[in-house]
């Protein structure tokens, strides 16, 4: 956890409101457990709800995966982005569910089955357009060792839940409860290092001090940024730009999303418990915008969540489209007109450039969104954690966390964060998807 | 036809001919549009905007609307819409939210008209009114409707559909002000025109988003709506409230819907995911397509009646980069490769089974109906067209209903009760079961015992066994026995009965059987009441057909294969290398017993007979009664898997050690346990446990040493008494004391539950004769039962 008020915060939360209370309760009962992500999120009841619903159906309740293989899957995903946090905790599940012991060894270890899934997983987690038909095609080819479609989709969504998962615990800082195994964490040192003893021994609060002190500096942030809000709402209607111009911002803001350095510390040494999940581990997002390769677009007009990946997934594996759909939308929607001291502020724009701006480091465009509306509200500092967060989250650090935004709560962090979650959700399954879509047509 | 006469002048006097063709276009279409006099097609989407002219035989390319160097986002279109009026003016909704329109007359090559670009989002829907030129309609993903005038630069009026993504617009044919919108949360909602500031009225159509809306050409208060759920519904709007009057339930997501021209019920869909085809439904036949188009190698995104008189023609787009025109006649009819046949069982075991009354009606025994053939009516005849209905078929349906002992279950109680299963001679117990499974009509379980019996009996005291005990065993046991709901007429049954006879005349004990057999049924056919049943599968373009009563001719076919399968003692025949030749040909005939079921109703008797052909000279005292073991195992194991777990341990306790080591240990306690579960659940405590008593298998007799404690406490402390029933360890008192003597009670004590004195039964007894208060003199009047 970042820091202690962080988690005075929630703290307080469960007590005062009675809807994250009960959900808490009724996620312990289901679990047996209450991790820290739950925590979190209950800054967020509605959100958690839906997000706790979604978990459990697809971790639980009927499928065409066998439970063992979805625990798996999940360590799969996460190891891709070396979250020893989320690895920790499915390896226990996996284990309880009669998982054998073996595959933990390395994917190598694990039936071939399963092996053929780690590609997929790679280019999921790091460059999901480059997903084709020929890897779905490989993937479903009628041999021993094939996938049916229907347990291929269940593992895309499990895949895409725990990347983004993953994106959300690194983001949040979430460290691992210290009860549990590798509690006091299996990660080395590292500059960006902060885990539990943020919270054991209190290093949060001093930091958390310094920022008061100069979070009286940037104050007036949000007064700037909703400035910018009111401006963009009014002059929109007069100042129209060419589509070519349109075309450029959205070009000239994926190009930027990708040189926005990301981290500046060194690769970061892996923890060898967790890489051995995973092959290949120099594949990244950051390799490929250094190469400069080109991100071809992807026209969400051609290829929508709501009217094709919903009716996709849902014919393959019932319900799920559903609940996916309810917790999109949850996370799209939500807010409580409120930004940092202020009320009844309509956030819509905000939301929806964050949401968009992640979309857009994937190459997904929508037609009728003017990119330039991006740079007047995401100030660098803020691209740089989404862009971290989100491409590789394992180098989020707790300085990135409070260099944005310095004035907000952490409830809205969070809420930030639940949105890069999400958006990142989606865009990996909508690239998924359309693989799946060209395979079958 | 009429109007299609009218048609035919206002086309200069050239009907609309063509055939099924396609071509190729250069990107994926995302909407198509038909100019009025049906001769040109718009094609737009996000690469392509193109006008192709409908020739007798092919698409001509005629106009490229896209044009410019880089063309901008404008030109990509979601949906497009060719004016009805006016024939030059073209409305397309952008992808980047602004509405363009376009003027065909232009002399330039750029024929853009107007740019609206009111809209913050997607623009899903334009729509250009009916009957008023300059009217157009957009409904877009920001949630607002808007209504321009084209003479103007701006919109007239907007409507907000409270914050919701629009998907579609539609004004009505009929009705002059109003339109109905379509939205992502599932509502539909009714607009005037003239009042933008709130909805008409509102009603949920879908859960998920309703993709597309279409009014009903001719019907003015019809409106069909197509949703992410993959249903097709069509409302009622005349109504205060709208009402749901026909669903389809298709297989993906609906992208599109419209009314086929000239033809009320029918509709014509096209899904959104996954499905390529398009769909013709009549939607009063909402489980089966009229007609399928299945050309498309990837989804459908436009769809348009080529004239909006003309039946026949359909155009359609599609991601796949092809247009294409379908002809009526060259749909596939998925109801022509349908099997039009269903079985089911009911609740209490009743079957019912429809099927092609051409495939019922081939026997000869069906007797056609006097006075004509009422299931067409006249009015039929005046549609000469067979392409236009469906199929018809006929089905008759057959109801099977199980007899109402086997339903009631009455037989096992009885015969649980009446059973005799040991105390007696082995001979006597057969015989005597025998004669209980025959008084409760079950002939084949009681000629089983005489069959146990002479086999396994001391041959010196065989006595002939009755004929008519075998001769019973061609009849059904009951529990599978169906006595079916005849719906045909009596003469029939009469004719097939007569048949019967013939064919058994050679039968001499099968002759009698076959009698009281049809007796019976006819008896229980009238105490059960007539329903009848209909399936009425013809289609014909008039409600009326479908309240029309059927005369239903269903056949007698109840035992045309249940025989055969509920006949366990075949194995013996076949076990058997000593069967004559002929017997061996009559089985072979047996199983393909023809539809004629004079036949069937006597194949039972044949096999029967051949039963007694083979018992009887394989019954020789030179046989050990080891021989039989094997043929009786499989007996035991078949009436057990029948369900009739009740014979299978029954003669295993009868026959004892005879056969008990045929059978291996977990069988039997299987065995065991199902059929003391089942008389425990019928509430028959003694004949369990006589069965426990009786079974040789130690888990059963075991079940008699469990639970034969019985705790109590301490009247006094409340606490449970460990030692001896009658005095407390704890408190050294005397728990129980009779309130009449005064003395312990050393075991039956009897208490009254509403003030729990009591004390020795007698005691107890002999109070209560004199008196009704309790003898403790609480003054509770005690009850005892």
């Amino acid at each position: 956890m970042y820091s202690l008020a962080l988690w005075h915060q929630i703290l307080q939360v469960s007590k005062v409101d009675l809807r994250a209370q009960s959900i808490f309760e009724d996620a312990f009962a289901a679990l047996g457990r209450l991790d820290n992500i739950s925590l979190v999120m209950g800054f967020h009841p509605q959100y958690l709800e839906s997000f706790l619903r979604t978990q459990h159906y697809l971790l639980q309740m009927d499928g065409p995966l066998s439970l063992h293989y979805r625990h798996y899957i999940g360590i799969m995903a996460a190891a891709r982005h070396q979250c020893s946090y989320l690895v920790n905790l499915h390896v226990n599940d996996f284990l309880q569910v009669g998982g054998d012991p073996k595959w933990l060894n390395g994917l190598d270890g694990a039936p071939q089955k399963l092996q053929a899934l780690g590609e997929l997983n790679k280019i999921l987690a790091h460059r999901p357009w480059l997903l084709t038909k020929a890897h779905i095609e490989h993937l479903l080819k009628a041999e021993e060792h094939s996938w049916s479609l229907a347990e291929l989709i269940h593992a895309v969504v499990l895949l895409t839940h725990y990347h983004s998962l993953a994106s959300f615990t690194f983001g949040c800082g979430i460290t691992p409860e210290i009860h549990s195994d590798g509690g006091h964490t299996l990660r080395p040192l590292s500059l960006s290092q902060y885990c539990v003893c943020d919270i054991a021994n209190g290093n949060g609060h001093g930091n958390n001090l310094e920022e008061r002190r100069s979070s009286h500096q940037v104050s007036g942030e949000v007064e700037v940024l909703m400035e910018r809000m009111k401006q963009l709402q009014e002059c929109r209607d007069e100042e129209e730009a060419s589509q070519e111009e349109m075309a450029t911002r959205f070009e000239r803001e994926k190009t930027e999303s990708m040189l926005v350095a990301t981290a500046e510390e060194e690769e970061c040494v892996q923890s060898r418990d967790v890489s051995r999940h995973f092959e290949d581990p120099s594949y990244g997002y950051k390799d490929f915008s250094r190469r400069g390769e080109h991100v071809p677009t992807f026209r969400v007009q051609d290829y929508s969540w709501e009217d094709h990946g919903y009716s996709l997934v849902n014919r393959l594996y019932p319900d799920v489209g559903q609940l996916l759909d309810e917790k999109f939308q949850m996370a799209y929607n939500l807010t409580y007109n409120t930004m940092a001291m202020h009320k009844d502020v309509d956030t819509t724009m905000l939301r929806r450039a964050i949401w968009n701006y992640i979309h857009c480091m994937f190459g997904i465009r929508y037609d009728d969104y003017d990119y330039g509306e991006i740079n007047q509200l995401l100030d660098r500092s803020f691209k740089v954690y989404i862009k971290t967060m989100v491409c590789s989250p394992e180098k989020t650090t707790k300085r990135m966390y409070e260099s944005f935004w310095r004035q907000f709560q952490h409830s809205e962090k969070v809420h930030v964060n639940l949105l890069l979650m999400e958006a990142r959700m989606q865009a990996e399954l909508l690239y998924a998807l359309r693989a799946i879509t060209c395979y079958m047509t | 036809m009429e109007k299609m006469s009218r048609v035919t002048t206002a086309l200069g006097g050239s009907a609309i001919s063509g055939r099924t063709m396609f071509c190729h276009l250069d990107a994926p279409a995302n909407a198509i549009s038909v100019c009025r006099d049906a001769t040109q097609v718009v094609v737009a989407g996000r690469n392509i905007f193109k006008i192709y002219g409908l020739e007798e035989e092919q698409f001509v390319e005629k106009l490229n609307l896209r044009v410019g160097r880089k063309p901008s986002l404008n030109f990509s279109c979601a949906d497009v819409m060719w004016h009805q009026m006016e024939e030059n003016l073209l409305a397309t909704a952008a992808t980047n939210g602004a509405v363009v329109t376009w003027n065909l007359g232009k002399p330039s090559r750029n024929k853009q008209d107007q740019l609206f670009t009111e809209h913050k989002r997607t623009v899903n829907k334009v729509c250009f009114h009916p009957t008023e030129v300059y009217m157009l309609l957009s409904g877009s993903q920001d949630g607002y409707m808007k209504c321009f005038d084209l003479r103007k630069k701006e919109s007239v009026s907007t409507f907000s559909g409270q914050s919701e993504s629009v998907r579609d617009v539609q004004f009505s044919m009929k009705d002059y002000f109003t339109f109905a919108a379509s939205f992502e949360n599932g509502n539909v909602q009714l607009w005037d025109i003239r009042r933008p500031d709130r909805y008409e009225r509102m009603f949920t159509a879908h859960t998920g988003p309703v993709f597309c809306c279409d009014w009903h050409p001719d019907d003015r208060g019809w409106l069909a709506t197509g949703g992410r759920d993959k249903m097709v519904k069509v409302w009622d709007m005349t109504t205060n409230r709208a009402k749901e009057i026909y669903c389809v339930q298709t297989i993906a997501s609906v992208a599109r819907v419209k009314w086929r021209p000239e033809r009320k019920w029918h509709l014509a869909t096209c899904s959104m995911m996954v499905d390529h085809n398009i769909y013709v439904w009549d939607v009063r036949r909402p489980f089966i397509p009229f007609a399928t188009f299945e050309e498309h190698k990837d989804v459908t995104t436009g769809i348009v009646w080529r004239h909006q008189h003309d039946p026949y023609f359909l155009l359609s787009g599609s991601k796949d980069s092809t247009l294409y025109q379908h002809m009526f006649k060259d749909a596939s009819r998925p109801v022509d490769r349908a099997n039009p046949e269903g079985l089911c069982f009911g609740l209490f075991g009743d079957l019912a089974f429809a099927a092609k009354e051409s495939l019922i009606s081939g026997d000869s025994n069906r007797k056609p109906y006097l006075g004509g053939d009422r299931r067409y009516p006249i009015f039929f005849f005046k549609k000469p067209d067979l392409t236009e209905q469906f199929a018809h078929v006929s089905s008759a349906l057959s109801v099977f209903e199980s007899s109402l002992e086997s339903k009631r279950m009455d037989w096992f109680v009885k015969t649980a009760l009446l059973y005799l299963l040991g105390g007696k001679p082995f001979a006597e117990l057969c015989d005597h079961n025998a004669k209980v499974a025959k008084e409760l009509n079950r002939p084949q379980v009681s000629t089983t015992w005489t069959m146990l019996r002479l086999m396994f009996s001391d041959p010196a005291n065989l006595s002939t066994p009755g004929p008519n005990n075998i001769s019973k065993l061609g009849n059904l046991p009951l529990m599978n026995s169906f006595s079916m709901k005849e719906m045909g007429t009596e003469s029939r049954l009469d004719r097939s009965k007569g048949e019967s006879r013939q064919d058994n005349i050679h039968l001499e004990p099968g002759n009698s059987l076959i009698n009281s057999n049809n007796d019976e049924n006819e008896e229980t056919e009238g105490s059960e009441g007539q329903a009848e049943y209909m399936f009425g599968d013809a289609e014909l373009d008039d409600d009326d057909l479908y309240s029309m009563e059927h005369e239903i001719q269903a056949v007698e076919e109840q035992e045309y294969t249940l025989p055969q399968e509920a006949f366990p003692l075949r194995h013996e025949i076949m076990d058997n290398p000593s069967v004559p030749e002929h017997l061996q040909q009559d089985k072979a005939d047996s199983p393909h017993a023809s539809g004629n079921e004079a036949e069937v109703m006597c194949l039972t008797p044949i096999e029967s007979l051949s039963l007694i052909a083979i018992s009887q000279p394989l019954f020789s005292p030179h046989l050990p009664s080891r021989f039989f073991c094997p043929v009786v195992r499989e007996m035991l194991s078949h009436y057990a898997e029948q369900g009739d777990v009740q014979m299978a341990v029954s003669v295993l306790i009868v026959l004892g050690d005879r056969i008990r080591k045929e059978i291996d240990d977990l069988t039997q306690e299987h065995w065991y346990m199902s059929y003391i579960d089942l008389l425990q659940r019928f509430e028959l405590w003694n004949v369990s446990n006589e069965v426990i008593k009786l079974s040789t298998c130690s888990a059963i007799t075991c079940l008699n040493q469990t639970s034969t404690t019985l705790h109590v406490n301490c009247s006094n402390c409340k606490r449970p008494m460990s030692n001896r029933g009658w005095i407390c360890d704890r408190c050294h008192q005397c728990a129980s004391v009779c309130a009449v003597c005064h003395h312990v009670v050393k075991g039956l004590f009897v208490w009254c539950q509403g003030c729990s004195h009591g004390g020795h039964l007698e005691h107890v007894m002999n109070w209560l004769k004199s008196n009704s208060h309790c003898p403790a003199g609480c003054g509770h009047l005690c009850e005892y039962t």
